[in-house]
């Protein structure tokens, strides 16, 4: 019985928590890691694009909710998200024609452009601002649990309950799906194939009749949708507030980079292991332990790795040991 | 002097709409504005060295000036004795054991021959170091900052006065920065801003929850000055007097005894505000010329021309035999060490420390955008760029205040869209940094003041 509580303990403060914040990563770092593959550059301005996504779906949302449409159990923004991709896709086609297209064709070097994304990072942050303001804003609604603390413990009889967040099932439904359907189209169709064939090749895909406008254009569309996407489940699943978006970037350039920056399944396993290595070294196992053991060796302090104010030294180490012992990255992908 | 005259009209254009923000607005807010911009100017210059010098990208510039003002702390507070007697001893047996990890590192690097036995015991060195190091500090810090929390809590510094930790932070900021680039600098370009930019969150987030270091997010203020304070002058024989002689035109006018010494005393308390930023800009300035000379003789040394051709074609330079990883190693540092100085003098210059306050936004993209607008390469226009961006960053608010006035002046007041407007006002400085970065990146991609390369 000690064994199942442990475990139950274990997935309700690690496991849960791990699979969908890692899922949010994971769309985050394929959107990261098609823009570098396609147009080579790291996206600074990411963060800010999912939060500029997010804030449309928030707005959304307010307008469904002051009209009085609701999706009953499931939140309103699952509705407002088709809306949002719209804008943000076209705002994101819109940078491009205005400020990256012109590096692109003049064929400036990465950093130029990491530098340039800066500059727009800027301009998003001050539009986000100026729109819906820095505060922390929560738009969820619906119904809140699938399975409540004390309802599990009342079902199985154990000590400890495992609480499962109606948006955890969410965010993993829906990456599950948004990957599948992704991957699906990187793989199989021929738009995905020419554009696995840009991000390996330029000029040999040039030179096989791949129309480079198009490429960029739907790696554009591909990110604007992910962005927004992962945003909205991240800011159902906690609450949106824009500062806490650029910092999320940093963890998603460390699940690009370790799964191989380049490789958008490599960014997507990448998002996982950043979430759990996050999450399982700042976890304090006194109460795992104290099951698990017996009496006499029950430890007396929080058997923390690390304290939580160091999650970015997590990813950090990471980064350090991919990149100095696998400088392509886990899954093999732009060697470097 | 005609290559020079660009800069001059410049450099006179930035002095002269300080002076008008000084007619305008008053003399405190403008130089406030102006001693921002001198310590901006010695981060940029520190990050032009780095960039522009060299053309690596450091996106860590918030951590080295959170290690300046933690520099401030620790050399001007004084000690606090009592939390050496609970814990000191264990903490400087900590550090002594954290030296011993470094060498038994370098001894395993050095001496055994790369293979996954010799990474398994790297690895084993750091856990059991770490181990350790936990189980000295752990009771050490607990009892150390169970000493009167609410004011101090700390191991306290050196009490000294506080402009030596000028160096000192220079010297924090260098030695961290050795570490860092001997572990990310062989990364290519923006993988390193990227490490760069993870490893200054993690000195900020050390900064923020070691609380036996320099008390945390609990802030530490009162940092003693190096220039005195209003309420001391407001009471010295001699201010009064300067200030009664600077206003005999205004004084002589009023008749009335009792009014005169009332304005008097008015005039005393708004010169002694403006008499200690003064003594501040002074001591700036101090900085930033010794800074620009040094640096301009750098940059046209034998050692200036290595770094542009490193910078220019790393595979020719390292052919003529120059060692790029060093060099590298050894402008990180360098640059690096003059963001400290920067980071040493903000945190004099505000009297506190507060982690919570370091953003990446406002310590190192906000310096890039002024490296990258002022013109990387030049000097001059670091500097300048640390002056013009400084400056709009501080006036884009009433800026655009004053626009939006106009553009809604058909509004009511009560309009709910002009309310918005104006309420988000502080915000409309993101936007302009953004798209003045943009701007010049498209249309002046070398900066204001372009790189000049002399041709002997």
């Amino acid at each position: 019985m000690d064994f199942v509580n442990a475990i139950v303990l274990l997935s309700n403060f690690v496991i849960v928590p791990a699979l969908s914040y890692g899922s949010q990563l994971a769309l985050g770092a394929i959107g990261v890691t098609l823009i570098y593959g396609i147009l080579r550059f790291a996206n600074f301005a990411y963060g800010d694009l999912m939060a500029f996504g997010t804030m449309f779906a928030i707005l959304f949302t307010w307008f469904f909710q002051s009209i009085g449409i609701s999706l009953g159990v499931l939140p309103t923004a699952l509705l407002a998200i088709p809306f949002a991709i719209i804008i943000a896709i076209l705002f994101s086609l819109l940078i491009d024609k205005f400020v990256f297209s012109y590096y692109r064709i003049k064929k400036s070097p990465p950093v130029t452009l990491a530098m340039v994304s800066i500059g727009v990072m800027f301009v998003i942050n001050s539009i986000i601002r100026i729109i819906i303001g820095p505060f922390d804003r929560r738009f969820f609604d619906g119904e809140r649990f699938i399975i409540r603390a004390n309802e599990f413990k009342e079902m199985t009889g154990l000590n400890e309950g495992l609480a499962i967040k109606s948006t955890q099932v969410l965010t993993l439904f829906v990456t599950i799906v948004v990957a599948s359907i992704l991957f699906w189209f990187l793989n199989k169709t021929r738009t995905g194939k020419s554009m696995r064939a840009y991000s390996d090749n330029e000029d040999l895909a040039l030179l096989s009749g791949i129309s480079p406008e198009r490429v960029v254009m739907i790696t554009w569309i591909i990110a604007a949708i992910l962005a927004t996407i992962a945003g909205t489940l991240y800011g159902l699943d906690k609450s949106f507030k824009p500062f806490t978006y650029f910092n999320n970037l940093l963890p998603i350039f460390a699940a690009a980079i370790v799964g191989g920056i380049g490789n958008p399944l490599g960014a997507f396993l990448g998002g996982y292991v950043i979430a759990f290595s996050e999450i399982f070294i700042t976890y304090a196992y006194k109460k795992f332990f104290a099951y698990l053991l017996p009496e006499s060796l029950e430890p007396n302090s929080l058997i923390q790795l690390l304290s939580t104010d160091y999650k970015f030294a997590v990813s950090f180490s990471i980064l350090v040991i991919v990149l100095l012992f696998r400088p392509s990255g886990i899954f093999k992908g732009r060697v470097l | 002097m005609r290559q020079y005259l660009n800069v001059f009209t410049a450099y006179i254009i930035m002095g002269l709409l300080i002076i008008l923000v000084g007619i305008l607005q008053s003399w405190g807010v403008a130089l406030a504005i102006l001693n921002l911009c001198l310590i901006s100017a010695v981060m940029t210059m520190g990050a032009n060295i780095q960039w522009g010098y060299a053309g690596l990208i450091n996106f860590g510039i918030m951590g080295y000036v959170a290690l300046g003002g933690l520099a401030a702390v620790l050399v001007s507070v004084p000690p606090v004795r009592e939390a050496w007697q609970v814990g000191g001893l264990n903490m400087i047996l900590c550090l002594f054991l954290i030296v011993l990890l470094i060498f038994a590192i370098r001894y395993i690097l050095k001496n055994y021959r790369k293979s996954n036995k010799r990474n398994l015991g790297i690895a084993l060195v750091i856990i059991i170091g770490i181990i350790f190091l936990r189980l000295i500090s752990g009771p050490a810090i607990e009892s150390i900052e169970s000493v009167s929390p609410a004011t101090t809590g700390f191991l306290g510094g050196l009490g000294l006065p506080i402009i030596f930790s000028w160096i000192v932070g220079a010297l924090f900021a260098a030695s961290i920065a050795y570490v860092i680039g001997k572990i990310a600098l062989g990364l290519r370009a923006d993988y390193l801003a990227i490490a760069t930019l993870l490893i200054s969150e993690i000195v900020i987030a050390v900064l923020k929850h070691e609380d036996w270091l320099a008390r945390g997010v609990k802030n530490v203020i009162g940092l003693k000055r190096p220039v005195p304070y209003e309420v001391n002058l407001q009471t010295t024989d001699w201010f009064i007097r300067l200030i009664e002689r600077l206003n005999t035109g205004s004084l002589s006018l009023i008749t009335d005894v009792s009014e005169k010494q009332a304005v008097l005393k008015q005039l005393v308390i708004e010169g002694s505000t403006v008499f200690v930023k003064l003594c501040y800009a002074g001591l700036f300035s101090i900085v930033v010329i010794i800074l620009l000379i040094l640096t301009q003789k750098a940059l046209y040394s034998p050692w200036g021309r290595m770094m542009r051709a490193i910078r220019d074609n790393e595979e020719a330079a390292n052919a003529m035999g120059k060692n790029v990883v060093k060099r590298h190693l050894y402008i990180f540092v360098l640059g690096s060490a003059v963001v400290g100085i920067a980071g040493a003098m903000l945190t004099t210059y505000d009297g506190l420390f507060t982690p919570g306050s370091y953003q990446p936004m406002r310590f190192t993209f906000l310096i890039w955008v002024m490296v990258i607008v002022g013109g990387s390469g030049n000097n001059f226009g670091a500097v300048l760029g640390g002056f013009a961006v400084w400056f709009v960053w501080i006036e884009a608010a009433p800026v655009a205040l004053y626009f939006i006035n106009i553009i809604t002046s058909g509004l009511e007041d009560t309009n709910q869209f002009k309310i918005h407007l104006i309420n988000s006002v502080p915000y409309f400085r993101y936007l302009f940094m953004g798209m003045s970065l943009l701007l010049i990146m498209r249309y002046r991609p070398k900066g204001i003041l372009p790189e000049k390369i002399r041709h002997a």
